[in-house]
């Protein structure tokens, strides 16, 4: 089969490569109908993320058709359309039973390499370093996906691929993104980002009762996208952050701010160059510039949810502001099994149409142009979906 | 002795060595042999120093002699050393250092910190003969012989150091690591797992095969150098339904291993604490070598990986692998993570 491979710093291949088999008892096989480009794979894309091997396949947004299962998988038949979540959760252990889906004990089978970096070990993850446990992801045109009860939702109703496909990670992102703010009625919420992440995160906070959105980013295509969903924007190329955020909230700051950004920030001016700078060094992995600003922007005894991706170590975290000033932060790779129902719910009764956010559909032999694209943000790029043959 | 069992890190260490092996309710003379013999052998590591703990505490004599010379001599020390007259002053108070540091290693049971300090205290040594060498008044030769020699001494401080700070303590060859894990199933169910020996090459990696002879005596396959096996005949030393397991290799064994397994609910009825310990004596020649080469990187690291493979047997079904999955690579490239702790 076709499969979208890394095989260096912003080098993507598509080559022939064997089909996957079952492994373990719960798995099932997909042949996959449409796969999409994340915004955390330029971490990868771009070298941010250690222990990639050359030749992994790419991908943990697709969904497909199940045409294998294991002697052990008892919910999905042969036939079944279905949805995969980017987590690998087992669905016993402590965590799955707590729905902390994405911090399964038992997915991963490189838990010892996760424990050196992180302390403790989290979940497999598709196509996203083996620190996640190296599973070959989906932007292939079959992926195997361990405990297939648990990691997808059967699609039965007429919706299109489109609709779908980001009960993957991105929608599910975004709404706990949103949920972890806690939203009161009234609320003011900011999100930093305007890529597909945060436009899910702008339109759960409107779904979960945000009086105000304010969406901040420098493409023009994503903050009109974002003001399309209700929210107020600002050009942070244009106007400085905290100083508009202070005018529009009455100097008292956002209820709660969204980091949709993640390590590889960018910010006009010196501040930037700093953080380039010691990230090149290796003196810190990630660079925190959107996470900084949440923080000092966020009002007194406020809510800082990030759901941007952060990989190692960062520099000049403003803890003092978060300490003294009695801030919540709330984080973590999304429990994305646990949202499905009801998301799913909220796409079949018309609260959203995901299939907002795509702007490119290409094929899956274009994927390494497609990667390009995305990276430069190019001819208005905001999410790629693609699909096999 | 449960909670006994958890506090302490190294439960075999913690506690006098009878207790451990005695508790066998129908004590058979095998049993009783292998008793005596890892008390000979001294398997269970009671006592006796560790190869970087003796070398540490050497260090520290050598280090209180070199500290007197001096502090009572130091006029003679700077003729040895070929230091330029009139520093004695300078000399005394490095020999001071010499000798706290020296206490400090005398004085602890595992010196690591101390050894560092040493170190800290041979790079000040180095600095101050670097020194000397600009003085016209010194003897040059004998200078860079000394350097020559407190470099070496700071390489052997840092081995030890370092060896001590790691925390792998190759206790006369053997080898005793443990690891603890929570197992979401009653003990019950993990205990009648684990007792069906047959079992444990599911997910122990290095275990091929193991073989139940009778309800005691099982016969282990396990991975040697190059392709081959090693093979011994093990005995189970203590069984507590449902609680504790322990099994040793018997007299005759070309390998010296040793094993516990202990199940305790967790707290807050969150299932089981799993506490495994192994032992392994490296024998000298090929054998020893490679289960050597086993716990060659970080001995916890197996255990605690071969309990996890455990946990997800128990609580999946399965052990959870990529083996065999597809890569835009040649198989024999996935090497490193394929082959690192996985079976």
């Amino acid at each position: 089969m076709k499969a979208n491979c890394w095989y260096g710093k912003q080098d993507m291949r598509v080559v022939d490569v064997p089909d996957p088999k079952l492994l373990n008892k719960q798995d099932a096989i997909i042949k996959v109908t449409s796969t999409a480009i994340c915004g955390s794979e330029l971490h990868l894309y771009n070298g941010f993320v250690p222990t990639m091997e050359q030749g992994d396949i790419m991908g943990h947004e697709f969904m497909g058709e199940i045409v294998e299962v294991g002697p052990e998988v008892k919910h999905r038949r042969l036939g079944d359309r279905v949805v995969v979540a980017f987590p690998i959760s087992c669905g016993q252990c402590f965590f799955c039973k707590k729905e902390l889906y994405s911090l399964c004990e038992n997915s991963n089978p490189n838990a010892w390499m996760a424990e050196k970096f992180f302390g403790h070990a989290t979940a497999g993850i598709y196509g996203y370093s083996h620190l996640t446990g190296g599973f070959a992801g989906g932007q292939a045109e079959y992926v195997r996906v361990p405990f297939a009860d648990v990691g997808t939702v059967k699609i039965e109703n007429g919706l299109s691929d489109e609709q779908v496909l980001f009960l993957s990670d991105i929608f599910p992102t975004g709404y706990m993104a949103a949920e972890q703010c806690d939203i009161q009625p009234g609320d003011t919420v900011a999100v930093w980002g305007c890529g597909p992440v945060g436009q899910f995160a702008i339109r759960s906070a409107f779904m979960l009762g945000a009086e105000r959105v304010i969406a901040i980013d420098r493409f023009p295509e994503r903050l009109q996208m974002a003001a399309d969903g209700g929210a107020d924007t600002i050009d942070y190329q244009q106007a400085d952050v905290y100083d508009m955020l202070m005018q529009m909230t009455g100097g008292r700051g956002p209820d709660s701010c969204m980091d949709a950004v993640g390590l590889e920030a960018h910010t006009p001016g010196p501040l930037y160059y700093y953080d380039r700078l010691k990230q090149a060094m290796m003196l810190e992995s990630d660079r925190p510039i959107a996470l900084r600003q949440a923080i000092m922007a966020c009002r007194n005894g406020g809510t800082v949810s990030v759901p941007g991706v952060y990989g190692g170590l960062i520099d000049k975290m403003p803890m003092g502001a978060v300490m003294n000033r009695a801030l919540t932060i709330k984080t973590g790779q999304t429990h994305a099994q646990r949202y499905f129902k009801p998301l799913l719910d909220r796409i079949t009764n018309g609260d959203i149409d995901p299939s907002f956010v795509v702007t490119h559909r290409m094929k899956l032999h274009d994927a390494p142009g497609g990667f390009d694209l995305f990276n430069r943000k190019e001819d208005g790029c905001i999410k790629i979906v693609l699909t096999p043959s | 002795m449960k909670t006994d069992q958890v506090i302490h890190p190294h439960p075999v260490k913690s506690k006098p060595h009878d207790e451990q092996l005695t508790v066998v309710e129908h004590e058979s003379k095998a049993v009783q042999s292998v008793q005596r013999y890892l008390r000979r052998t001294d398997l269970s590591g009671n006592g006796t120093l560790t190869q970087e703990e003796r070398l540490a505490y050497g260090l520290g004599w050598l280090g209180i002699g070199l500290g007197l010379m001096e502090l009572l001599v130091p006029q003679r020390m700077a003729k040895i050393i070929g230091a330029p007259q009139g520093h004695e002053g300078l000399i005394r108070v490095m020999g001071l250092r010499e000798i706290a540091s020296s206490v400090g290693i005398l004085g602890e049971r595992k010196p690591a910190s101390a050894m560092w300090s040493r170190v800290a205290g041979d790079a000040l040594d180095l600095a101050l003969l670097g020194a000397a060498f600009a003085s016209s008044r010194s003897n040059r030769n004998r200078l860079a012989a000394s350097i020559v020699s407190v470099f070496g001494a700071t390489m052997m401080d840092i081995m030890v150091a370092q060896q001590l700070s790691r925390g792998i303590e190759t206790r006369n060859g053997t080898i005793p690591v443990t690891a603890a894990l929570i197992i979401d199933r009653p003990p019950d169910e993990l205990y009648r797992h684990w007792r069906t020996l047959g079992n444990l090459p599911q997910f122990m990696k290095h275990v091929e095969q193991i073989e139940v002879k009778d309800d005691r005596r099982s016969h282990w396959v396990a991975q040697g150098p190059a392709g081959s096996t090693v093979e011994w005949d093990a005995e189970i030393t203590d069984d507590r339904p449902n609680e504790y397991i322990s099994w040793q290799s018997v007299e005759s064994a070309t390998v010296e291993h040793a094993g516990s397994v202990r199940f305790e609910p967790a707290a807050g009825g969150r299932g089981t604490l799993v506490t495994v310990t192994l032992r392994y004596r490296p024998l000298l020649g090929t054998v020893g070598a490679a289960i050597g080469s086993w716990f060659a990187e970080d001995p916890t690291q197996t255990v605690k990986m071969d309990l996890r493979r455990f946990k997800q047997v128990m609580e999946t079904g399965d052990v959870i692998t990529t083996v065999g999955q597809p890569a835009g690579r040649a198989q024999s490239m996935s090497r490193k993570y394929d082959n690192a702790v996985r079976r």
